[in-house]
């Protein structure tokens, strides 16, 4: 109807980014600068903290993904995790690899694992998928304690040898000064930064593009997404086995700096999948902002309830619980709704053209 | 001989674990909610009959005779005022919820009880067994796979010869339908929860006698209900007795050539049966 009278008018852009979200974009982009140089002004164990919420954020947009964007509620991270991990440790003890380059056969190990996994899995719908995810992850923890070159059900560590020759060691201990371990720590916590920017800028990259257009058509109403010629299945396998691989490095990276591994510890459902759920959960499911503030808020809780065993637990269930059922949009839902700042905005809207018509 | 004797403690394992999948099909089959948190359910009943037996010194089975009530109105609140509120065309909110109440079920327990682990004692029924055929039965599995069989009958009962029955059966076939003839659908859903808490108390009863448990076991307890439900297809009973026997014949089996197997081979029986009949072996209704 309008279609006239908008070819004279100058000519509509959609678009996803906004004013704030620049400027948010920038701040972020100094933030990271600030870490990046965390190591030569920051203590030994905030270096620790960092790298800890640095890969649990790298698990928790993975899952976010899965379940947020691609509606694939996986209970069964933790044989991405671990499987990236032992992967990291076979290359180490058994091929002779430099840790780092075998943080890579993590990675592969896991996109390996879920391609069998994805065949299986994407058989299920809803629930049914989610105990078959959790049902893959129990069938790997089981297989591999019985691979005893690496220490079969009671785990091994990571040779001395491996850990003090790694990549990149002695020209940080000879530039700086820093001592062996020091210096592992240091590694380990730039790789996570990278790891991390790295994940978050592919998902908002995906997310604004075609690809993540069609994801949120298909989480929103599968039938009229695939009416319209969205290839639903081929874009859940392609989120599934790239989310896998994410989730490899980062078990792997983990177990570079833990350099201990065990299958209870490598595939704990706890570890790898309830805490990254309630990161998601709290901070806001469906959103890039939402387990960067969930995890920010995991480690604080953490912090100041770890003492009291399991009370801290109990907590952060009753927690999530109470989100899911007031604030189902989580913390960063809340914030949003109030201010209307999105950092990682990828809701497209129009502008230019004429003012009447504008907003939407 | 061996084979055969293997063969029928793996069946009537596998009553045990229909027992701990019955009042999840039920739940399941009637509102399609998940409940993650179902495993650590039947632990906290068996607590709740550990603390009867202590506290009274009564026998485990007037115990959970006590707390089957009990576990009824616990499950009808948590329906009628938690769950109720997940339920809807997405399956996020059901599935995060009851896994947060794992999670704090499991760690409530393990601040009340600790980590120790713990048995109900049934006395001399414990080491009891029968000659049957050519084979010997322990009296506790044989009376396991007789509660399965008779729990499954009862269910079956309400659903298709009571008014209740009906209730369930509409209210699943279309909740809005089945409101306007004048159910109350959250009502209902409350009622089936409660009634699925009296199967997880006693199924919790023979958690307790028959093994050792502690407040982590619940999960893995969850795992082996749902693989019975699933390969017994959506909605049908008798299906997933099927499934918890071929979960317990195929961990019986797998033990049998490596201890180490067993649980595996229960897993890899769950999948081979998926792959061949997504749906389950008897699917009634549709999802």
């Amino acid at each position: 109807m309008s279609a006239t009278a908008q070819t004279t008018q100058t000519s509509w852009t959609v678009e996803t980014r906004t004013r704030t979200s620049t400027l948010f974009l920038g701040l972020a982009a100094l933030l990271v600068i600030v870490l990046a140089f965390a190591p030569f002004y920051a203590s030994r164990s905030l270096i620790q903290d960092l790298f800890f919420i640095l890969t649990m954020l790298v698990l928790a947009q993975g899952w976010n993904l899965l379940a947020g964007y691609a509606g694939l509620v996986s209970v069964g991270q933790q044989a991405f995790v671990g499987i990236g991990a032992y992967a990291m440790f076979g290359g180490v003890v058994l091929l002779d690899l430099d840790p780092l380059v075998s943080i890579l056969l993590g990675g592969i190990g896991a996109a390996l694992l879920a391609i069998p996994t994805a065949f299986f899995t994407f058989r299920l719908q809803g629930a049914y998928f989610a105990i078959g995810t959790w049902v893959v992850a129990e069938i790997v923890r089981l297989t591999v304690a019985q691979w005893k070159a690496l220490g079969g059900g009671t785990g091994t560590s990571l040779p001395r040898s491996a850990t003090r020759d790694m990549f990149g060691l002695d020209f940080l201990k000879e530039t700086f000064g820093f001592k062996t371990s020091a210096a592992t720590d240091v590694i380990t916590f730039w790789l996570a930064l990278f790891l991390a920017v790295a994940t978050v800028g592919v998902v908002y990259w995906l997310l604004r593009s075609r690809q993540g257009l069609g994801l949120a058509a298909v989480r929103d109403n599968q039938n009229a997404a695939r009416s319209v010629g969205v290839d639903a299945q081929r874009l859940k396998t392609v989120v599934y086995l790239s989310t896998a691989f994410i989730t490899g490095l980062a078990g792997a990276l983990i177990y570079v700096q833990k350099a201990r591994i065990s299958p209870d510890a490598a595939f704990s459902v706890l570890d790898w999948t309830a805490y990254v759920i309630f990161i998601v959960v709290i901070g806001g499911i469906g959103t890039i902002e939402g387990p960067i503030i969930g995890v920010l808020v995991f480690f604080a809780l953490q912090n100041s309830l770890s003492s009291y065993g399991s009370w801290y637990l109990l907590v952060l269930g009753l927690l999530g619980i109470v989100i899911m059922l007031f604030a189902p949009r989580g913390l960063w839902g809340l914030f949003t709704d109030r201010t209307g700042i999105e950092i990682f905005p990828i809701r497209r809207r129009l502008s230019g053209g004429s003012s009447e018509n504008s907003g939407g | 001989m061996i084979w055969v004797d293997t063969i029928v403690q793996g069946v009537l394992l596998g009553g045990l674990y229909a027992l701990f999948a019955a009042g999840l099909s039920l739940v399941f089959g009637i509102m399609r909610l998940v409940n993650l948190a179902h495993g650590d359910f039947i632990v906290m009943a068996a607590y709740l009959i550990l603390v009867l037996v202590t506290l009274l010194g009564i026998d485990p089975f007037l115990a959970a005779l006590i707390s089957a009530p009990i576990l009824f109105g616990i499950g009808w609140l948590l329906q009628m005022h938690v769950l109720n509120r997940t339920l809807g065309p997405d399956i996020l909110p059901p599935l995060l919820v009851t896994f947060g109440l794992s999670i704090v079920i499991q760690n409530a327990l393990l601040e009340g009880f600790s980590a120790d682990s713990q048995r109900l004692s049934v006395g001399q029924l414990e080491t009891a067994s029968l000659a049957l055929g050519p084979v010997n039965v322990g009296v506790m599995p044989l009376l396991t796979f007789v509660s399965a069989v008779m729990v499954i009958i009862g269910l079956n009962k309400i659903f298709y010869s009571t008014s209740l029955g009906r209730a369930f059966r509409a209210t699943s076939d279309d909740a809005v339908t089945a409101s306007l003839m004048g159910i109350r659908p959250n009502n209902i859903f409350a009622t089936a929860t409660g009634i699925a808490m009296v199967v997880v108390t006693i199924a919790a009863l023979y958690l307790g006698t028959r093994a050792n448990f502690d407040p982590t076991v619940g999960p893995a307890r969850l795992i082996y209900a749902f693989e019975a439900v699933i390969i017994g297809g959506l909605g049908s009973l008798w299906g997933t007795l099927a499934g918890g026997i071929i979960i317990g014949v195929a961990q019986t089996l797998g033990a049998a050539i490596n201890p180490e197997w067993q649980i595996l081979a229960g897993h890899v029986a769950f999948v081979i049966v998926l792959l061949l009949r997504p749906r389950g072996l008897f699917p009634r209704a549709v999802d």
